[in-house]
This record gives structure tokens, sequence and C-alpha cells, in this order.
């Protein structure tokens, strides 16, 4: 077994070694710029682009010709919201969101609010999610924009996103859905839901980093951006730049087999995650699941363990790549953003880890890293004062902190 | 993040761990920090005239919070009072190699030493 073992599947994939095969003439042979109309070089290019474009609107319910490719997600949020605000601005200012969207989502928002726009950040309840209800209540006369995840990247809960996208339609406001953790993982459909604008990104679902797409519906209603950078209007005008042709090969390959094994691979995922947590569970008490059990991502798993800080938790299970919602990971020094808008608690926010399984994670390093989680853990609460006070029956609650 | 190796060598062997009897006159227990900043360390020394004969330490926090208060525990043992009042969090940043953003590790480490030298003391005006 190779260590660390990969178990931080929400931050990226390895690409598919069938994925990577996809792409390898694209670098070297077929090299061709897909703009260039007077070759075979630059027809060939073009040709696996569009192929990639139909591939990349079938894994989405959508027709090729609603594709936009960009550099990834994050650009992808970046020319919907704000390409959204350019052109219907004259409606109104006003933006639906919720306080536990990527920051992607969230600091394109704060940016436009300085630009004039308003913003209502909604507050998830406690597993993370938002009801359709909740939405519809804060749609108002002058709101041209609800922007919703379909997946959270932290704790995985999976939102209501086709009665969200019901409401939304019922207002006339246009709905764009976050589907970067949810597209290639679990089912997703922008016809079922409502979508009209929707971003996905390679390297989540076994394609390579640096590629994406936003979705952009072309009939009820036909949405019109404004781009977000000048150049030779690619992309119908909405997005310049040449076309990462190897870029764009792998991300439809990527989508090919994430349609083709998307049974196995939700099956696969949720058996692992099934099996870390009951080993897990059964080893330690004060464990707690951050997120909606019923609506999960299958490979998340955001566990707290009360009385044990995240960053030395990190530390002992050094065998283990994962991720953390301490505070003490980053250098901004708060805790995740995510955890706290879902009222879990700074103590609970700080002994977070988030455990993400995948396509190619396999149940021995499953129970070799559930068994690292539990030794680590019970060394640390050994060391740690608060289990200490908790086992004498100490209500930490009652207790007056010197916080510093 | 990459820890020093000293920190790294605390974390996996943390020195004097444990809990003393709070009660006992013999004994300064400080408790500093808060559960929501994510570090909380309870320090606790045994005096003898005014001499620390042993400290015992458990620490909820990060790595380097670990490390920090298992070498405060190593540097009190056998110091008189006042010369483990002296002793400043630069010193504990310099042994351990801390970054910036690990300083108020150490400023916790010696915020613990002298609350459970004042709890001792106070017990013993």
């Amino acid at each position: 077994m190779k260590t660390p073992i990969y178990l931080d599947y929400q931050a990226t994939t390895p690409v598919d070694p069938r994925v990577f095969e996809a792409m390898s003439p694209y670098f070297t042979e077929v090299f061709g710029n897909a703009a260039s109309r007077s070759h075979a070089y630059g027809w060939n290019a073009e040709q696996a682009v569009d192929i990639a474009r139909e591939t990349c609107g079938k894994l989405i319910g959508a027709s090729g010709k609603e594709i936009v490719f960009t550099s990834g997600s994050t650009e992808a949020i970046n020319l919907a919201i704000k390409g959204a605000v350019d052109m219907y601005g004259s409606k109104g200012k006003h933006i639906v969101t919720s306080l536990a969207e990527h920051k992607a989502v969230l600091d394109t928002c704060k940016h436009l609010e300085k630009q004039g726009c308003e913003v209502t950040y909604l507050k998830p309840d406690g597993t993370g999610r938002h009801s359709a209800e909740q939405v519809a209540a804060a749609i108002r006369e002058d709101t041209i924009l609800v922007a919703i995840m379909w997946a959270n990247n932290e704790i995985g809960t999976i939102n209501p996103v086709a009665e969200i996208g019901k409401v939304c339609k019922e207002r006339g406001v246009l709905f764009f859905c976050d589907g970067t953790q949810a597209a290639g993982k679990i089912p997703v459909d922008v016809q079922e839901a409502g979508i009209d604008l929707m971003c996905v990104s390679a390297h989540k679902l076994y394609g390579p980093k640096g590629v994406g797409f936003l979705y952009v519906r072309r009939k009820n209603p036909r949405v019109r951006l404004v781009a977000q950078m000048d150049g030779g209007g690619h992309e119908r005008g909405m997005r310049s730049g040449t076309l990462n042709v190897p870029g764009i090969v792998g991300l439809g390959v990527a989508c090919k087999f994430a349609m083709q094994d998307l049974d196995k691979d939700m099956a696969h995922s949720i058996g692992l995650r099934e099996r870390f947590e009951k080993r897990v569970f059964a080893a330690l008490d004060h464990v707690y699941i951050n997120g909606d059990k019923d609506h999960r991502l299958p490979g998340c798993s955001n566990l707290s363990f009360a009385y044990v800080e995240g960053e030395s938790l990190v530390m002992g299970i050094s065998d283990l790549a994962v991720s953390s919602g301490s505070a003490c990971t980053s250098a901004s020094l708060e805790p995740s953003h995510v955890l706290q808008s879902m009222d879990v608690g700074d103590e609970l926010a700080h002994s977070s880890i988030r455990f993400g399984f995948g396509r190619f994670t396999n149940e021995e390093e499953v129970d070799f890293a559930a068994d690292q989680v539990i030794d680590a853990v019970r060394k640390l609460r050994e060391l740690s004062p608060l289990y200490e006070m908790v086992q004498e029956g100490i209500d930490l609650s009652t207790i007056d902190w010197a916080g510093h | 993040m990459a820890y020093s190796d000293k920190v790294l060598d605390h974390y996996n062997n943390p020195r004097n761990v444990g809990s003393m009897d709070k009660a006992s006159t013999e004994v300064g227990t400080g408790i500093v920090g808060a559960p929501e900043c994510g570090d909380v360390m309870k320090l606790q020394i045994q005096v003898e005239g005014d001499t620390i004969v042993d400290a015992k330490f458990k620490t909820f926090g990060c790595g380097s919070a670990i490390a920090s208060s298992s070498l405060a525990t190593e540097w009190i043992k056998g110091k008189t009072l006042d010369e483990a009042m002296a002793i400043s969090n630069t010193e504990i940043v310099q042994e351990l190699s801390l970054p910036p953003v690990k300083i108020h590790c150490s400023v916790l480490a010696e915020d613990a030493i002298k609350a459970a030298v004042q709890d001792f003391k106070g017990k013993n005006a």
C-alpha cells in the first residue's frame, strides 16, 4: 500500500489513466488551434473539441451548444455571476446566495457588492442545506440571480436543486448552480433541476486540472452573458482565448467515463464511506458527522472528533492525505466558514476532518485509514484537558474560558 | 505546513503528560485558552519550597501548541518559581523554530506557566 493514502477527493482527483491516454495525442500530434479554419490541424482540433462539447452537455442533460469551455469552475463562476449582472443589471441588482457557497461564489458576490449590487446570504440549516421555501422568501422584485450550489465541497450536503430551480422559474429569476462537486458523482440534469447556468470542473471528475465549463441555457429562457475577457470572441463570444484542446479532450473523456461508470462509482464510494464510518464509530465516542446524512455526496465524510484539535489530528494521521476544517491549517485562523454557517460551533469546527473517497480508493486503504484515525484520536484525547474534564463529568459550556 | 523536527519530536513523544491533584496545596494549576479558539492548555506544577519538582500538562490544540506546552514542562522542572516566571515565549519560539502563525502557541505556554505559578502562590499566600 502506497502512503500517504489519498483521501481528499473533494479537493481534486487523479486523472483517470483512460483519460490521460485519450489526451496524449492532442499535445504533440493533433496540436492545432481549434480556431484555425484553413488547415487540417485546426479542423482536427476543432472536431475533437466538438465531440468533447457534446459529451460534456450529455453528462448534465444539456446540448453541446450550451457549453462554454473555461479554465475551470472559478472562472466559470466569475463569468456566470458577473456576466449575468452585467447583462441583466438594468432589471435589478439583487442576488440571493448561501453562506456555505465556495469562496469563488462568495468573493465574486462581495466584489459585486462593492459595485452596487445587493446580496442576500442565506444561512443553511444545521446540515448545510437550503429549502426552496427559504430561497423563495429571499427573492425580491429586483432579484436577478440565485446562486446555490448542488453539493457542498466541505461537507458533501446535497441541496434540493430541482425545488430551488422551480421557485426560480416561477419568479423569473436566473438560477446559477455550482455543480463542481456534483457532476460526475451523482445524477445531474439541468433540465430536471431548472438550472440556467452551471459550472463543472474537469479535475473533480478524474480529468485534468485547468479546464472546465459553464453551462449557459439556450432555451426557456435564452441566457445571455457579458464576456469578462476581451479577445478573439471564442466560445460564442462568451470566453475569448485559444481553446485548451488537450484539456478539453480530457474533460470530454472524463465526462464519458463518469456517465458510463456513474452507478458503479457511486456504489463504490458509498460502500467505502459506510465502511469507514462504521469502523470509526464502533471504536470512538463523541464523533459527529457534519452534513446531511440522507443527502450527502457518495464519497464525502466530514467528521468532527470532539476534544481533539483538527490540525494536531492531521499530524497524527500523517499517512493520510486529508483536509481539516480547523483554523490552524490556514493563515486566516478562522475555522471553516461552511461549518460556522451551519452553527456547528467553533469548537467542533476546529475538530473537523474531511475524508474523501473515490474511484481509486480501496477497502484496504479505508481500513488502514480508519485505524490510524482511531489511534491518533485516542492518543490525542489522552493529551486533551477537555476530554479529561468531560470524563470527570464537567460541562465545558459552564467554564469561563480565558480566551485569547 | 512543515513542522520542525523538535515540534514533531514533542508531538510524537510528549513529555510529562498527565494530571496532578488540583486540590493539593503543593500543586499549582494553570488552564489557559478556550475551546472555540482551538487551543486549551492545562499545565500543573508540584512545588517544594520554592522549587518546581514536577510538572504535567494536557493540551487541546495544534501540534505546535502541544510541543510548546510539552517543552514548557521540561524547562520548568527543577526551576524556582521566579525562574519559571521569567521564561518568555520567544525562547519557546526559538527552541521549536515556530513560524509566525504559531507564535500564539508559545504565548499560551508562557501564560500557562504563569497561571500555574500564580495559582500555587494564591493557594499558599
